[in-house]
């Protein structure tokens, strides 16, 4: 058992007016100790890929799968008291925009050692030893003022940095990071990554990185799944990004603007309707 | 002669002590059918000089000049058929209630316009979407879609400047490269000149000839494209941006 997560036959569906629609159709990968980005445009059921695998889907949408397994456990034939053992303690995800995903009225050092006390035994004074260590650990200067600080006194970068010292405390085996920095500015989109990089490094955990921006992806992932129309059409390694096969890949890298070299028209993605036909891609 | 200058702008939010100087001392100018960037973290100020040139901050001094006019406080109606703006999020800008011939007719009635059946099947087909979008309604629409509506009810009025705030950001990279050609291919087409904001330096490159860099409410360099390019800049600020946004394409 050297895999972290066994995923098989994957699919999440909502009812709707005109019938069932597949949101993810078919997904199959694993995980282990390693950085595994999907990518994928809005719709592709990547975030839904994420959530499903924390059960966070709420009826009616449906999830099944052949296989979800946690370590070689099954997290499909789990209570909703069992998932929450696991929402945190296992796996934690980190969502787009720390704005919204903040309590707004709890100081973010509340949060950050509640985060802590949920799993662990300790008293409230341990518990803010540790936070505070957290704090430092995500390059956040002076932790013991931002410790006592509201979300909305936090700028953009520091509010994501203190998601992840909060879903890193409990010490996971899992990541899921949904577009943890879409939401912020370049220069600090790459502090943010970094330090995320580094600590999962660290703690030997297994990220799931999920993006649109396929450059972000493939500069700190080590596997990149290429989601199109709720299916993987592609898995490649990331630093082998740019011989993709695919000519969906092709076409999402072809279609970015660069600095470096520029062109006069950028190309324009022409949509096969065979790439939604055809079977997902297993890893 | 320049179709937009501005000197000296300041633009700053509340009184006294509650005071925030958002833009300080921004001086800029782009000649007829150029296309000038605005670069900067969120927070530095790009978008409140295109705010303030629209009259949206109304709290500005300094000289702004559009086509040799001075822009005072009050602006003319004849102003705003010359000097349009799209905004960055498609799904907020356009009127949940209002089909894509409403948004249009309703714009091209404000500016006076007679022929507006003819003028709404023109700009629709200027845009690149077919008369079949003509009685849609928002929430029919894609984003991309929806970007193409807010720029021909830019279009509506014949300006001559276009003022684009971030109009990609909330797309996804493969719409943003047709929304972008599009864009490349109306200034062709019109002899629009663009004022362009963005935090991606890749897209503000691909569009732009010039691009000046803020930082905390000041342009603190101006350089053309190609210097970009070459990383030829003289303030530290300005490389550690591109050193940023070239990392991705570095490692991989």
């Amino acid at each position: 058992m050297t895999n972290l997560l066994d995923v098989e036959n994957l699919w999440v569906k909502f009812p709707t007016r005109n019938g069932v629609f597949d949101a993810v159709r078919g997904v199959s990968f694993s995980l282990g100790q390693e950085r595994l980005g999907i990518v994928g445009e809005s719709g592709s059921g990547k975030s839904m890929t994420g959530r499903a695998i924390l059960r966070l889907i709420r009826s009616p949408g449906m999830v099944t799968a052949d296989r979800m397994d946690l370590e070689g456990v099954d997290l499909l034939s789990r209570t909703e008291k069992q998932m929450r053992d696991v929402r945190g303690k296992q796996i934690s995800m980190i969502m787009q925009d720390p704005k919204f995903s903040l309590n707004p009225v709890m100081r973010v050092g509340k949060q950050i050692s509640e985060a802590y006390r949920l799993h662990n035994k300790v008293s409230k004074a341990e518990a803010k030893r540790k936070s505070l260590e957290m704090l430092e650990a995500v390059a956040i200067r002076d932790p013991e003022r931002v410790y006592e600080m509201f979300p909305h006194e936090v700028s953009g970068g520091m509010g994501q940095r203190i998601m992840i010292a909060m879903m890193l405390i409990p010490d996971p085996k899992i990541m899921i990071a949904d577009e943890p920095t879409s939401a912020l500015d370049v220069s600090v989109q790459t502090q943010v990554l970094e330090i995320m990089d580094k600590l999962v490094k660290d703690r030997g955990m297994g990220l799931i990185f999920i993006s649109h921006d396929l450059n972000l992806v493939s500069a700190f992932c080590d596997r990149v799944l290429i989601m199109y129309a709720g299916r993987v059409v592609e898995t490649l390694a990331a630093d082998k990004l740019h011989e993709a096969q695919h000519p969906y890949t092709q076409g999402l890298l072809n279609s970015l603007p660069r600095l470096d070299a520029p062109i006069d028209r950028l190309q324009v993605l022409q949509r096969d309707p065979a790439w939604s036909e055809a079977p997902s891609v297993n890893t | 002669m320049s179709e937009i200058l501005i000197e000296n702008l300041n633009v700053w939010f509340g009184e006294h002590e509650e005071r925030v100087d958002a833009v300080k001392g921004a001086n800029l100018a782009v000649p007829k059918g150029g296309s000038f960037g605005l670069v900067g973290e969120s927070g530095s100020g790009k978008s409140t000089i295109l705010r303030a040139m629209m009259g949206l901050a109304p709290t500005w001094s300094g000289k702004i000049e559009v086509m040799g006019q001075p822009v005072g406080h009050e602006r003319s109606r004849d102003f705003y058929r010359k000097v349009q703006m799209v905004f960055q999020d498609p799904y907020a800008s356009l009127h949940p209630r209002h089909s894509v011939d409403q948004v249009l007719s309703e714009t091209l009635s404000l500016h006076g316009f007679k022929d507006i059946d003819t003028r709404i099947s023109k700009l629709l087909d200027d845009v690149g979407l077919g008369p079949a979008f003509r009685f849609r309604y928002p929430h029919q629409l894609s984003g991309g879609q929806r970007q193409r509506v807010a720029i021909a009810r830019a279009l509506a009025s014949e300006p001559e400047i276009l003022l684009l705030d971030e109009p990609t950001s909330a797309l996804d990279v493969s719409v943003q490269a047709e929304i972008l050609n599009l864009l490349t291919d109306l200034r062709a087409e019109h002899g629009l000149t663009y004022l362009m904001v963005s935090h991606n330096l890749a897209v503000v490159g691909h569009i732009c000839s010039d691009i000046a860099v803020m930082q905390l409410g000041e342009i603190v360099e101006t350089l053309g494209v190609e210097d970009m390019r070459a990383m030829r800049t003289e303030h530290p600020y300005t490389k550690h941006l591109l050193e940023s946004s070239l990392l991705g394409l570095e490692r991989s």
